[in-house]
């Protein structure tokens, strides 16, 4: 009966079309009951949606933002970068816990996500994770300077600069590769449409959450226990992708989905080994000389990274 | 005959002067600022900037840096932290503290990703004011950076770190809390935490930019 459904909660697009049947009821039969239940359900309808809408509405924007019907704006209006704003601190903490524990039923970009996608969260994991690396580098040679006075320290600003370049780089364009060869063989699949490009934004910014703590932790210096959380970070991370990629991937020939999700894992490997081998060398000894003495080394000795293997392992 | 008596027929001209009283002085139309000597319209800005700073020192629920914003302050202190952050040319090598160069863009390039990001989240502060903020509260982390290099002066050791950590801490917290106590009324509640945590960022990367600060 159109009252009973009219009670149920909805998403918007259902509720104005009961708002559209409910006015035809209501003159054949008693309407008083029925207008107030029709209001009612123009409420639970409004109420349900995100009341995040209702605050962005309030903004000075050029377009409007019923959620259902509005066109989307053109990508020259602030508004359309605004809607990839358009999440709450609960959001992305539930999406960052989401991004952690990767369970093989759970799809990220179905579950968490719910098909809104948000830039929040790549980017400013992404700058987090390159500021913790750069930092943490610079205190791994003081803690090496500590134990052994024979190290030379200095700030290495230049590091915030690789890493800022590396981690965007690789947040961004491997998920634009991905997305594009997704795309291209989207004909081999039936059921299910490839991802949008923010979605794989999101899905690898937000796998990149888990790097944070354990770069804090690569502080620790036992060579062995850097490698065990650093094999634990990837594995988490590796398999949040794989989980969320495999729906879509199932469908393809097996050659193409085994090389798809082991390129993603290998790049995501190589992304964690090179972050650890560049940031947490500490510099060799011969770095050190001091001031009086520094015309007597011949300059190339500074520069060769093959002195740093010696420290490494010590 | 009393007041009720008077009607008013609709083809009577309404002619006369209106005068607005001018409210502050600040805004007066150009000619009579034109013709001031120019000592009175540098210490006018330096006063206006001298207040902003002592609105960050003490921070208060006030608007007066939201509300007559300008951008003097941020630049003196960009270039004097830069100035003092730079390391030395002498030494060409490619590890070092940072640059000028990078200093620089490091706060303004952060200052206006952090207001862009305020501002996508739906925040109602405009682009200038939210810079002008920014810019002000690295007034206390200049401090901090003014006093550890007099620390550094003295011979190094634990003491003077303990002692320059100590003050960059309470510097960091200072800043945070001054630029929180302007920013965070103009984002919607549910998303405070989003908007507040770039400032953090960036504090935190500048604080850490001054405590690694070695002379060379």
């Amino acid at each position: 009966m159109a009252a009973a459904d009219g009670l149920a909660f909805h998403e918007f697009e259902e509720a104005t079309n009961l708002l559209a049947e409910t006015p035809d009821a209501a003159t054949t039969s008693k309407s008083d009951q029925l207008t107030p239940q029709g209001h009612v359900v123009v409420a639970v309808g409004s109420g349900g949606s995100y009341g995040v809408e209702e605050e962005v509405e309030e903004e000075g924007d050029k377009t409007a933002l019923l959620q259902e019907e509005k066109p989307q704006p053109g990508f020259w209006t602030f508004s359309y970068y605004q809607s990839f704003f358009d999440v709450d601190t609960s959001q992305v903490l539930d999406r960052i816990k989401g991004s952690l524990l990767p369970r093989p039923g759970y799809n990220f970009v179905r579950h968490h996500l719910r098909n809104r996608p948000d830039l929040y969260g790549p980017f400013w994991i992404c700058a987090t994770l390159a500021f913790v690396l750069a930092v943490t580098g610079n205190l791994t040679l003081v803690l090496a300077q500590r134990r052994d006075p024979s190290v030379h320290y200095s700030p290495q600003f230049h590091k915030v600069t690789v890493a800022g370049i590396t981690i965007y780089c690789y947040a961004w364009l491997v998920p634009l590769a991905l997305w594009g060869f997704l795309r291209w063989r989207k004909g081999v699949r039936e059921r299910m449409g490839p991802y949008t490009f923010l979605e794989t934004v999101c899905i690898y910014g937000y796998s990149l959450f888990i790097f944070i703590p354990t770069v804090v932790l690569w502080l620790i210096p036992v060579p062995w226990l850097q490698w065990l959380f650093g094999a634990l970070a990837l594995a988490l991370s590796a398999a949040g992708l794989v989980f969320t990629l495999w729906p879509v991937v199932r469908e393809d020939t097996r050659l193409v989905a085994a090389v798809l999700l082991s390129a993603v894992v290998v790049l995501h490997a190589l992304l964690a080994m090179g972050c650890k081998l560049y940031f947490f060398q500490p510099l060799p000894p011969e770095h050190v000389v001091p001031p009086s003495k520094a015309t007597a080394l011949p300059p190339n000795i500074l520069l060769t990274p093959t002195m740093s293997r010696s420290m490494a392992t010590s | 005959a009393g007041l009720s008596d008077i009607s008013i027929s609709q083809d009577i001209p309404i002619e006369g002067e209106i005068t607005i009283p001018v409210r502050s002085r600040i805004r007066e139309s150009d000619s009579s600022t034109l013709n001031e000597s120019v000592r009175n319209t540098i210490m006018r800005d330096l006063k206006a900037v001298g207040k902003k700073f002592m609105h960050v020192l003490y921070p208060r629920k006030s608007n007066t840096l939201l509300r007559d914003w300008d951008l003097w302050g941020p630049l003196i202190l960009c270039v004097t932290l830069a100035l003092m952050l730079q390391r030395g040319s002498v030494d060409g090598e490619k590890d070092g503290g940072p640059q000028f160069a990078e200093v620089f863009v490091i706060v303004w390039f952060g200052a206006v990703t952090i207001t862009l990001n305020s501002k996508l989240l739906g925040g109602n502060i405009s682009f200038f004011q939210s810079l002008c903020v920014l810019g002000y509260c690295i007034l206390p982390l200049t401090v901090a950076m003014l006093v550890c290099r007099l620390v550094l002066l003295a011979e190094p050791g634990p003491v003077n770190f303990m002692v320059r950590l100590f003050v960059v801490i309470v510097m960091f917290v200072w800043s945070i809390v001054a630029s929180t106590a302007f920013l965070a009324d103009s984002q919607p509640p549910n998303r405070k935490a989003l908007a507040v945590y770039p400032v953090f960022l960036f504090y935190f990367v500048i604080s850490w930019m001054i405590l690694t600060f070695t002379p060379q």
